[in-house]
């Protein structure tokens, strides 16, 4: 069942990726960027990251997506012309992506299968999840805690500094904004 | 456990992402597809967090805090762009070749 679900949110996610990077009208892609992210969102949900899937939708769909859409909207870009490059180009970016994506699926195959019988005794044919103990253990702790607070304790114990790091690169990025966008600089 | 089809899922993403960037002239269109990317990115954190625990989704904040950040400063700058040029055309913002 869980697998029938994911396909399904898999091929909305594809499909809408296609249809934003082939729509015309700047507008319409980033709605269909907008329901890729809704379809990224339902498959953390099967992924058993619920947290990361509400920010997902707080973030990415609500916040940054309408940022760019104030923006396409504001230098009124809705019917744009035609901004795709020559046949030449269309060429070179299908065998580029192609080649990329059929490198990236290859390594896909490869990994979790070597990682599994390097980490067993037995040459093939074993589970990883058996063989990572880390990730039951944030499992469980999900179950005992809650989800927030299985991402909350390594993100304020592990990863402390970092986080404050993160706050310096918004600071930054919010004074950049602010003084690029002003009229006379 | 889902590890591989949402592996592949986070492959095929990146591979659009990367057609998109390749295949449009709109620089607003572009930063989408950078977006993309970076969810393809987000989604194989989150497929491998099932075996190595909850860092892969402390990385997932991090990604999408430095995504934010580059979105306000990315618009900014096609903001202050489009003042100049009155185009995102990639075509039109050559300053930097002579």
């Amino acid at each position: 069942m869980t697998e029938v679900v994911f396909y399904i949110f898999a091929a909305a996610a594809v499909l809408s990726a296609m249809l934003c990077i082939l729509q015309k009208n700047p507008m319409a892609a980033v709605l269909w960027l907008v329901s890729t992210m809704f379809s990224l969102a339902a498959i953390y949900v099967l992924l058993n990251a619920e947290f990361i899937a509400a920010i997902q939708v707080l973030v990415y769909a609500g916040a940054i997506m309408v940022l760019f859409l104030f923006v396409i909207m504001l230098l009124n870009l809705g019917n744009a012309r035609s901004d795709f490059r020559g046949p030449s180009s269309v060429a070179a970016t299908v065998v580029i992506a192609g080649l990329l994506a059929v490198e990236l699926l290859a390594l896909v195959y490869y990994s979790p299968r070597r990682l599994a019988s390097e980490f067993s005794q037995w040459p093939s044919y074993s589970d990883p999840a058996t063989l990572f103990v880390a990730g039951q253990i944030t499992q469980q702790e999900a179950a005992a805690k809650g989800v927030v607070a299985a991402v909350a304790a390594p993100l304020f114990q592990v990863y402390l500094i970092p986080f404050e790091i993160t706050s310096i690169l918004l600071l930054a990025a919010i004074i950049g904004a602010v003084v690029l966008a002003k009229r006379d600089v | 456990m889902l590890l591989g089809p949402a592996l592949a899922l986070s492959a095929i993403l990146f591979s659009l992402g990367v057609a998109g960037v390749l295949l449009r002239r709109n620089a607003i269109v572009l930063f989408m597809c950078i977006e993309l990317m970076l969810n393809a990115v987000n989604l194989s954190f989150v497929a491998l967090a099932q075996l190595h625990g909850a860092s892969g989704y402390v990385m997932v904040f991090f990604v999408m805090t430095v995504a934010a950040a580059e979105a306000a400063v990315g618009l900014a700058i096609i903001i202050g762009i489009f003042r100049h040029k009155q185009s995102v055309d990639l075509r039109n913002i050559n300053l930097l070749r002579g």
